[in-house]
């Protein structure tokens, strides 16, 4: 099947989704995904982060999709044209869910174990306004207490569900939820039951945002001040294969091993995440190559600076305003993008 | 011209006894003994009979959507989770006349070949669902449900299913995730739940009215129903009146009548209150956009306004609304629409089930702001906000709920513009107890 994203044709497998397909290509086209994992079934459609315009919906039917769809779950159609970064409406609606998604969030970065590794950072650095709009009092919720390894900051989460399918498909026995609804609705256990599982740990890894945190690792650092190696260990109950973070010598963490996409293919269990913190417990592989834009790779394995993305070239054309050529040219960045499609 | 409410005041009409005496149940005769499934779904589609529910899609069409694979059972759910404010008239109808629906469930079911079909009532309605509780047992025991039913060979079983108390659940995939003992959140669609509905089997959900109505379309054929009303909005619709009027109550109408009739006419509103004037009017439940006096009664092209799906939308959004659920909310000079605005808004706000960003957030935010302004702390560039805010949940949600939230307050913005800058600029007299903004030179305006 031939799908066109930004201008950029390829040929895919009938059942990809478009945000499939926009991987595919790469991640200057790859929509945002808050709640998407595809590694989780049934994971998506949520966040609305993804919002597409298809301005064809197939060969056989070339009329424009009325809305815009979300293309973590939308199929693409032989002969279908997606526009995600060069369609301005595309771009205003992500404005606008970046800005829901802050509208509660209590924006304690500097305080939170998950700043630097955070999508919610991303996003709101890629795709969001530098001011804000509103002036009501953030909704707060009471601490729940998960048990001795799993730290639950409700304030934080998007509700994106990620952790729930997680429980649900990788765990033996689901004990947490989503309770109540609307923007009171919070992640819970049934009456502050403790999650207790031998897989329960990876929730922690799915959450996007520092509303799951790991209690072994609370406070011990920041994120960009440690070095993430790759690593592995014989474990008869997982994969074993993780990624474990030196601060000095010293491990003060184990997660998941994640892809390009921020995603965990391999889930590791809790003897794994929280019992080995020793060099000794592990074999290990090398430096963990560490994804675009992220501060983590900054100062540590050289000049491998990346080249700026696309919305990084859309923030610098929006800084233009201001007319500081120093920071531009400092970038390597064109004065004038191409100007996007209108519609 | 009566369809639904025919009979709906004779006593004991909630007795099968006295239903059949006046020719209840004769559809069931007709349709089991005398046509096949293929031949009722023609003659619903002929009568051009539109979803009663809200969103007005033809009923015959979407039952022709129904996969029909082989060895996999089918569906037929009963929408009757009536949440929506000013809506009332499906709560009426299965009070009054519990068979009426009830056969036409099984007309219906038959049609789509489901042999279980559930009716979803909204559970704050417990004393209705006991008296269909009452009522199914009856028919089961005239043998007009369960096994082999008048001896046809066809089988039908008829669950009442309480909903735990969301408005979202009257949203059909949400609805169907709650029949299935879940948590109600929408589903994405596609899959649609024609093909993939309750258990992941084909299946069909209508409203009560649109139910209700099939037993009599079978019984007088689909162009006697098509006979009625003008254009593509045939038969008849119940309009749940309510507001400043003499007469509130629930009304069928045949669908064309004037809108200046259903108003001012005896037989149906009455008339404003006396000693006050029509200033507004929501035509179609809360969720539809407000309309001003002057553009309820005539469109923006001077026509007459009927009570049809097309006059009520015509002129679109700008100068239009839609007929929605026939929830009729009618408003004189004396109430103030930031108050009804951020009343709406609450409840939306109250009701969003938290799934996607841009509803979860975007509610509150609009209460939240509604209230600042109704309270006396509204600054100037709210106004802009909420047009803002209302735009960016519109369309950008899994379900309806985002747009059914961000119409109202997109709508009172439009056209009662200058009653929120009142507020805001005159703090001191709009929070003033029973205050309320007068238009200058308005048709309203004392």
């Amino acid at each position: 099947m031939k799908v066109t994203i930004d201008n950029i044709t390829l040929e895919v497998d009938p059942g990809t989704t478009i945000m499939q397909a926009a991987r595919m290509i790469g991640p200057e086209v790859a929509p945002p995904a808050m709640c998407y994992y595809e590694p989780l079934k049934g994971s998506g459609g949520k966040c609305r982060a993804c919002l597409v315009k298809v301005t064809a919906g197939s060969e056989k039917d070339p009329r424009p999709m009325p809305k815009l769809v979300p293309a973590c779950i939308t199929a693409v159609q032989d002969g279908m044209i997606v526009e995600n970064t060069v369609n301005e409406d595309v771009l205003e609606t992500r404005k606008g869910i970046v800005e829901f998604l802050l509208l509660n969030h209590p924006l304690d970065c500097p305080v939170c174990d998950q700043a630097g590794e955070c999508h919610l950072q991303d996003f709101s650095f890629e795709h969001g306004v530098s001011s804000t709009r509103t002036v009501e009092e953030r909704n707060t919720f009471e601490p729940t207490d998960l048990g001795p390894n799993i730290q639950l900051n409700m304030n934080r989460c998007i509700l994106c569900y990620r952790c729930v399918y997680t429980a649900d498909q990788i765990t033996d026995g689901r004990v947490h939820g989503v309770m109540h609804r609307g923007d009171h609705a919070e992640i819970s256990t049934y009456i502050e039951k403790a999650i207790d599982n031998d897989f329960s740990g990876n929730v922690i890894d799915v959450c996007p945002v520092g509303a799951l945190t790991d209690k072994t690792y609370r406070f011990k650092s920041r994120v960009w001040f440690s070095k993430p190696v790759d690593a592995h260990c014989e474990c008869e109950k997982c994969s074993g294969k993780a990624t474990i973070w030196y601060k000095g010598e010293e491990v003060i963490r184990v997660t998941g091993r994640k892809n390009m996409w921020g995603e965990v293919t391999d889930f590791i269990c809790n003897g794994c995440r929280f019992d080995k913190k020793k060099t000794a417990d592990w074999v290990i592989e090398g430096p963990t190559n560490v994804s675009r834009h992220s501060v983590i790779s900054a100062n540590k394995y050289g000049a491998n600076l990346i080249k700026p993305a696309f919305p990084v070239l859309q923030a610098a054309r929006d800084y233009k305003q201001i007319n500081d050529d120093r920071d531009r040219s400092f970038l390597g960045i064109q004065p004038a993008l191409p100007k996007s499609k209108k519609k | 011209m009566k369809i639904l409410t025919e009979h709906i005041d004779v006593p004991n009409i909630d007795t099968i006894d006295v239903f059949m005496k006046h020719g209840g149940y004769s559809a069931v005769q007709k349709a089991i003994k005398k046509m096949t499934p293929d031949e009722v779904t023609e003659e619903v589609k002929k009568s051009g009979l539109r979803g009663r529910g809200g969103a007005g899609f033809p009923v015959g069409m979407k039952w022709s959507f129904l996969a029909k694979p082989e060895g996999v059972p089918r569906y037929l759910v009963c929408n009757a989770d009536e949440s929506e404010p000013g809506t009332f008239k499906d709560h009426y109808l299965m009070w009054k006349s519990p068979h009426t629906l009830i056969e036409g469930m099984i007309v219906s079911s038959f049609a789509l070949g489901a042999n279980t079909s559930y009716i979803y009532v909204r559970g704050e309605l417990m004393y209705v669902i006991n008296i269909l509780e009452k009522a199914i047992q009856e028919a089961y025991d005239k043998g007009l449900l369960g096994k082999n039913i008048l001896g046809s060979g066809y089988d039908l079983d008829l669950f009442v299913q309480p909903g735990g108390g969301a408005y979202i659940c009257g949203e059909e995939t949400a609805l169907l995730e709650s029949l299935e003992g879940k948590r109600g959140n929408p589903r994405n669609k596609p899959p649609f739940p024609a093909v993939k509905g309750l258990w992941q089997c084909p299946t069909v959900v209508n409203n009560v009215e649109s139910i209700a109505a099939t037993s009599w379309i079978v019984n007088n054929g689909g162009d006697a129903y098509a006979a009625i009303g003008v254009g593509r909005s045939t038969g008849t619709k119940l309009i749940s009146a309510s507001g400043h009027i003499k007469k509130p109550g629930v009304y069928e109408i045949p669908l064309g009548i004037t809108v200046e009739d259903f108003i001012y006419s005896d037989e149906w509103c009455g008339g404003i209150r006396d000693g006050h004037k029509l200033k507004a009017v929501v035509a179609g439940g809360s969720s539809v956009p407000i309309l001003p006096a002057e553009l309820i009664l005539t469109t923006a092209a001077g026509e007459k306004r009927l009570m049809t799906y097309e006059s009520l939308s015509d002129g679109g959004f700008a100068t239009g609304t839609m007929l929605g659920s026939g929830g009729f909310v009618v408003m004189d000079e004396t109430a103030c629409i930031v108050h009804n605005t951020l009343t709406f808004a609450k409840f939306y706000h109250h009701e969003s089930c938290g799934q996607c960003s841009p509803c979860r957030e975007g509610t509150g935010w609009m209460d939240k702001v509604l209230h600042r302004i109704e309270h006396g702390q509204g600054r100037k560039e709210d106004i802009d906000l909420l047009v803002d805010v209302a735009k960016k949940i519109e369309g950008n949600t899994i379900c309806p709920l985002g747009d059914a939230a961000s119409w109202p307050v997109a709508a009172a913005i439009r056209h009662f513009r200058d009653e929120f800058e009142w507020h805001i600029e005159h703090p001191e007299l709009a929070t003033k107890p029973g205050a309320v903004f007068m238009r200058k030179g308005a048709s309203w305006t004392k």
